[in-house]
């Protein structure tokens, strides 16, 4: 009952303070939102990355050219050769007719061209369509397979892919320096706004030490003012994670620079992301509130 | 157990400086006694006070208050003492922007007392110091007197056993001085208060006729029962 009674005394007097400071507690709570927002920004960002990364390494596949003078039985051999590899994940065999089919009912030309040729005189390549457990071995696995006999070319859209992949770490690295960064210069502006708190009520807290109010009793406004500062610092963040996502994934109808990259859908990835940045606004508060009050407040 | 309610043995104070405000005080003071401490400027008044309420740490010797070793307790611990004793000041120390009420009320909210326990306690002390018909004035509302005497509410809210006073009358003019001093008389008489109080002040001294501790530069060198104003001992040579 008496804690309970402490801790409303306690919060009413945060409150009150937040208030009475109110252009001083404005400028913390500002810096908190902004860093907030950047934070969900970044962690958006990095969710649909590692989100459309790891589907693109799911989906990258390779084609194995085979060269057209070779036999069943040859086709065979590569296919147990291929399958013995450390990083295949599944194996694919597509045989010139069935490619030449494909082809042909996917385009009208090439049908009228393509219904003139004979089994004999098809130009086309039997292939394999590989696809491997670990897109960053990519390189070794391709390796291996050119090496085979009778293998005439392989394709794996390299280029771009190592691009991506390069693009996707530093943008990773660059989100999680820039998180560290702003949490520390908010820690920092929250301690100075508490500071400031603390020495503008001065007179108070030495009064209340006067009176005999416990340790406990005097820290624990500032601490409460320290996680409703967080806590209002995090509103606006969360409604801009909520309606922002939202509105962006409508707009791009759920895709990203190309149809291959799809973005995370805003149900229930939102929700855990305000989740995410509530939390991270108390504790901020928190931790710099009770560093200044560490620091400040000599009792 | 100590027979006296507060018992200083040999304890002097040497602040960081280097100055010894207070040389080997021996000292006892009964359960509801008066006392005045009295000395010119300098002489330790205001370091015996607050170590007695354990603002400062004696350097040497020991500090009992109502059972209770002040000089060894730990800074953290400080609220124990502050919750025997009730403390007021030269400048009332009160808070500009809370209204009488709640400046007394104040003083038994940070302790966590119980709402309906704060109004009743709150008000009583009001009444003993004459001021119920101005609890919603605020401090700049009221005069010097009269903000003193909540002050001495609000340091007698919790009925604490013993009361200090640093000089509470200094800034206030003979006729509101008397006024503090029928108040602290009155708390003194009906609820057996221990009072100490510091002070400068001949005339108020010598109506009372209390016990009169008199220090000069540091050293007890006089302790009259039903005394007056020492002048002989107040004199700088
Ligand atoms: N915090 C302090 N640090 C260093 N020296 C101090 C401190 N407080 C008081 N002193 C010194 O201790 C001595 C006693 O001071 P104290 O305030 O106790 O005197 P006092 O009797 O209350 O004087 P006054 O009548 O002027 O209030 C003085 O020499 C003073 O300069
Ligand atoms: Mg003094």
């Amino acid at each position: 009952m008496k804690l309970l009674r402490m801790i409303n005394f306690s919060l009413r007097d945060a409150f009150k303070s937040v208030f009475r400071n109110f252009s001083l507690s404005l400028a913390s709570i500002t810096c908190i939102t902004i860093t907030l927002v950047i934070v969900a920004v970044s962690l958006i960002l990095s969710a649909n990355v590692e989100n459309f990364s790891k589907k693109i390494r799911e989906d990258v596949t390779m084609v194995v050219y085979v060269n057209n003078g070779a036999t069943t039985e040859q086709v065979e051999t590569i296919r147990q050769q291929i399958a013995s590899l450390d990083n295949i994940a599944t194996l694919d065999f597509k045989s010139k007719d069935m490619v030449k089919q494909e082809m042909q009912s996917s385009d009208e030309f090439l049908n009228s061209i393509m219904s003139e040729w004979s089994a004999e005189e098809n130009p086309l390549k039997d292939t394999f369509l590989v696809t491997v457990k670990d897109i960053e071995k990519i390189k070794t696995t391709v390796t291996s397979i050119r090496s085979l006999e009778n293998v005439n070319l392989v394709d794996y859209g390299e280029e771009m892919i190592d691009k991506l992949i390069t693009v996707f770490k530093v943008i990773e690295k660059v989100s999680i320096g820039a998180v560290i960064a702003l949490v520390a210069v908010t820690i920092f502006l929250i301690i100075n706004t508490i500071k400031l708190t603390i020495y503008s009520r001065k007179r108070e807290i030495s009064i209340m030490r006067l009176v005999g109010a416990s340790n406990f009793t005097i820290k624990n406004p500032f601490v409460f003012e320290g996680i409703i500062l967080g806590l209002l610092g995090s509103i606006l963040p969360v409604l801009a994670i909520i309606f922002g996502y939202n509105s962006v994934y409508t707009h791009f109808d759920g895709k990203a620079i190309s149809p291959l990259i799809t973005l995370i859908k805003p149900t229930p990835f939102v929700y855990y992301l305000s989740a995410i940045i509530v939390l991270m606004g108390i504790v901020v508060g928190m931790i710099g509130s009770y560093r200044a009050v560490k620091r400040y407040l000599k009792v | 157990m100590y027979m006296e309610f507060i018992c200083i043995n040999d304890v002097t104070k040497q602040y960081k400086n280097g100055v010894t405000a207070i040389y080997d005080l021996n000292l006892k003071i009964k359960k509801g006694d008066f006392a005045f401490i009295i000395g010119g400027s300098g002489s330790g008044k205001s370091t015996l006070i607050k170590m007695l309420y354990r603002e400062e740490k004696p350097t040497r010797g020991e500090i009992v208050v109502g059972g209770l070793n002040v000089a060894k307790l730990r800074n953290s611990k400080v609220y124990k003492i502050r919750r025997k004793l009730g403390i007021v000041f030269q400048d009332y120390r009160l808070l500009p922007k809370s209204n009488v009420y709640e400046n007394v009320a104040f003083a038994l909210e940070v302790i966590g007392a119980k709402k309906t326990e704060i109004r009743t306690k709150t008000l009583k002390a009001l009444e003993l110091v004459g001021l119920k018909g101005k609890v919603r004035d605020y401090p700049d509302q009221l005069s010097g007197g009269e903000q003193q005497r909540v002050a001495i509410a609000r340091a007698i809210v919790n009925s604490p056993k013993l009361l200090l006073c640093d000089e509470p009358t200094g800034n206030l003019d003979p006729e509101m001085s008397m006024e503090i001093m029928r108040v602290l008389e009155n708390i003194n008489k009906t609820l057996g208060t221990t009072i100490i109080m510091a002070t400068h002040d001949k005339e108020i001294v010598n109506k009372m006729k209390k016990r009169v501790i008199v220090l000069k530069e540091g050293r007890l060198i006089n302790d009259y029962e039903k005394g007056k104003y020492d002048d002989e001992a107040i004199k700088n040579d």
